[in-house]
């Protein structure tokens, strides 16, 4: 028995059309307020790159394969943990009045702030069209 | 069986990371769940992470002699890599968000280009579909790389002046089609069309060379203000990059985690591109040149310059007041400061709100971050089309650091370059304070017939200052005991 994925050219199209429709539906629904967080959190979901810069390396057999495997790896991983760091930040900044949280001004503040505040109705966006 | 085992731990693994990654996009429709969101998915990306070395059992043979510096070099370049960008991305200021997420991203871009640089120097390429994605994802990937760079020098002051050659966009034209040609060479003669003339690896350093140098080409002629569309433009095409990578890799994980991205970004372009009503070929390939002279009708009315304490104590009395932030504020980086007179306004029983346009600022939604840093509650953060009625009825705008997005003339004059953009109607309210450091058009070069109207009055200054002398004026009055 193998585990061995294969996906072949139509496969990958109807791969490509379903992931592509969830996104954007996904997308759709995030509200204009988190925009830069969205940017920055898809921005860490594609660091998941750097998994096939890990299996590019590690099958690597030519020094030239292994420089660049290198190069692929520490890209990626450049852009996973700098994404996460960016978003994790802003996001933890969103907060409500109520709950009282409006008092505290600078300084870094704890995700569990805006995870505790009561619920605001946020509008959802949906993808308009011109 | 250690083959099998390992195959089918990365792919349950890959599997649960692909939904994890959705899921935790998925929790982004709101602010309350959306910390939580980030948190999921970074589990799952972990998760796929630690299970991709379970690779160094799938190998062929050529490449097992060489694990153990596989190995090495791999834990190395994350440590590095990881290491870095987390230091980074943990200190940099929020005004600086915007360049930190294109320099990230183009991480992704230069890393998605790599793996398909190994692919094609290694020749594990099969057939020439193999190769044609192979090459798409390398061109798109480079692009998003060295693109991005340029970006982020552009966002960082490092690159002041939007380049304007006459001829550009058609030399960029010339690059792109040489790149494509040369590509098309390659999968010529890889499909047994004889052997090129050129060597393949030559060919190989000249087609990622084309596609480095057209990103930066196409990078340097777009200006300041259009960077929230050309950041996401660039996200888009490195979640693309990295799911066409990873149909030559063949993991599902990459292909579905690329393509929400490429769809995410696609989407947010076009909403950029719809607030300013121009089309997003325009923005990327045509800019506001200083070459077309325009005549602008007559402006009636004159400038009013007058005290930051004055409009601060005038607000005091007001009922309602409602800001609109733009990019001078980041700049000043006077959100904290305006978020103290907003508090001292709120104690004294002044309703305030801000207004956003969407596209304020140098990335979708930079606004509401910065406003966030400072501890406005994102419920009085209002957006464009929730807010813009409300106008009429306000007391005072209050106009920070924004200039074109508050232009009444794109509502009235059919010739103007943003004729047609939505725009906040602070024009409407019954007096404006607009806070400018000087005279200086907005971004499109136009004069914006709102500074002269006649319920507007002018405060010069850096924005953080002119906050600073409002609350002093203010607290100057004696404020009510709950302002303290």
């Amino acid at each position: 028995m193998s585990y061995q994925i294969h996906i072949d050219g139509f496969v990958a199209l109807y791969i490509f059309m379903v992931t592509a429709f969830a996104g954007w539906v996904i997308i759709g629904r995030v509200p204009a307020i988190l925009h830069t967080p969205l940017m920055s959190g898809s921005n860490f979901v594609h660091g998941i790159v750097v998994v096939g810069g890990l299996f590019t390396l590690l099958s690597a057999s030519t020094p030239l394969e292994q420089t660049i495997g290198f190069v692929a790896v520490l890209l990626g991983a450049g852009n996973v943990a700098g994404g996460f760091a960016v978003t994790q930040r802003m996001l933890a900044m969103f907060k409500t009045s109520g709950h009282g949280s409006v008092h505290a001004t600078h300084g870094v503040r704890h995700a569990k702030s805006a995870k505790h505040a009561a619920p605001a109705a946020v509008k959802s966006i949906s993808p308009k069209k011109t | 069986m250690l083959i099998t085992i390992s195959q089918l731990i990365i792919g349950s693994v890959d599997l649960t990371a692909a939904f994890l990654l959705m899921f935790g996009l998925w929790r982004m429709a709101s602010p309350v769940t959306a910390p939580s969101g980030i948190l999921v998915a970074g589990v799952g990306m972990l998760a796929a992470i630690g299970a991709s070395f379970l690779y160094v059992f799938t190998v062929d043979a050529a490449a097992r002699p060489h694990l153990p510096l596989n190995i090495g070099l791999a834990a190395a370049a994350l440590i590095i890599g990881a290491g870095v960008a987390w230091w980074s991305g943990r200190r940099v200021a929020i005004t600086a968000m915007p360049q930190a997420v294109a320099l990230f991203n183009g991480m992704g871009g230069g890393a998605a280009g790599a793996i398909a640089a190994v692919e094609l120097f290694g020749g594990q390429t099969h057939g020439a579909t193999q190769l044609i994605v192979t090459l798409l994802g390398a061109l798109i990937g480079s692009i998003s790389l060295s693109g991005s760079v340029i970006a982020w020098a552009k966002l960082d002051s490092l690159l002041k002046k939007p380049l304007n050659l006459p001829g550009l966009q058609w030399f960029n034209g010339l690059v792109l089609l040489l790149g494509v040609l040369v590509g098309g060479y390659m999968v010529y003669g890889a499909a047994g069309g004889g052997t090129p003339v050129i060597a393949m690896s030559h060919l190989i350093e000249i087609f990622f060379g084309i596609a480095l140098v057209y990103g930066i080409l196409m990078t340097l002629p777009i200006g300041g203000a259009d960077m929230p569309v050309v950041i996401s433009v660039y996200n888009a095409f490195t979640g693309l990059a990295v799911g066409l990578e990873g149909f030559v890799l063949q993991n599902p994980a990459l292909m579905i985690a690329g393509m929400l991205v490429g769809a995410a970004g696609l989407l947010l372009t076009l909403l950029m591109a719809q607030a300013m009503n121009r089309s997003v070929a325009k923005i990327l390939f045509a800019s506001f040149g200083p070459g077309k002279k325009r005549k602008q009708g007559a402006i009636k009315g004159s400038l009013k310059p007058v005290q930051a304490s004055d409009a601060g104590i005038f607000m005091r009395y007001a009922k309602s007041v409602i800001i609109v932030p733009g990019y001078g504020l980041a700049v000043s980086q006077g959100q904290g400061k305006l978020y103290d007179f907003v508090k001292l306004l709120q104690a004294a029983g002044v309703s305030v709100k801000f207004a956003i346009h969407p596209v304020a600022g140098r990335m979708p939604g930079q606004m509401d971050v910065l406003l966030a840093e400072a501890g406005v509650p994102y419920d009085i953060i209002v957006q464009l089309a929730d807010i813009n009625d409300e106008f009429k009825d306000a007391d005072v705008a209050l106009v920070i650091g924004a200039n074109d997005v508050v232009n009444p003339e794109a509502r009235t004059d059919k010739t103007s370059p943003i004729y047609g953009m939505p725009i906040l109607n602070a024009d409407m309210a019954k007096k404006c304070y607009v806070v400018k450091r000087g005279d200086g058009k907005g971004y499109a070069g136009i004069v914006n017939p709102l500074f002269y109207a006649d319920n507007t009055f002018m405060v010069y200054g850096d924005a953080a200052a002119v906050c600073t002398s409002m609350t002093e004026a203010v607290r100057g009055l004696g404020a009510p005991a709950a302002a303290a």
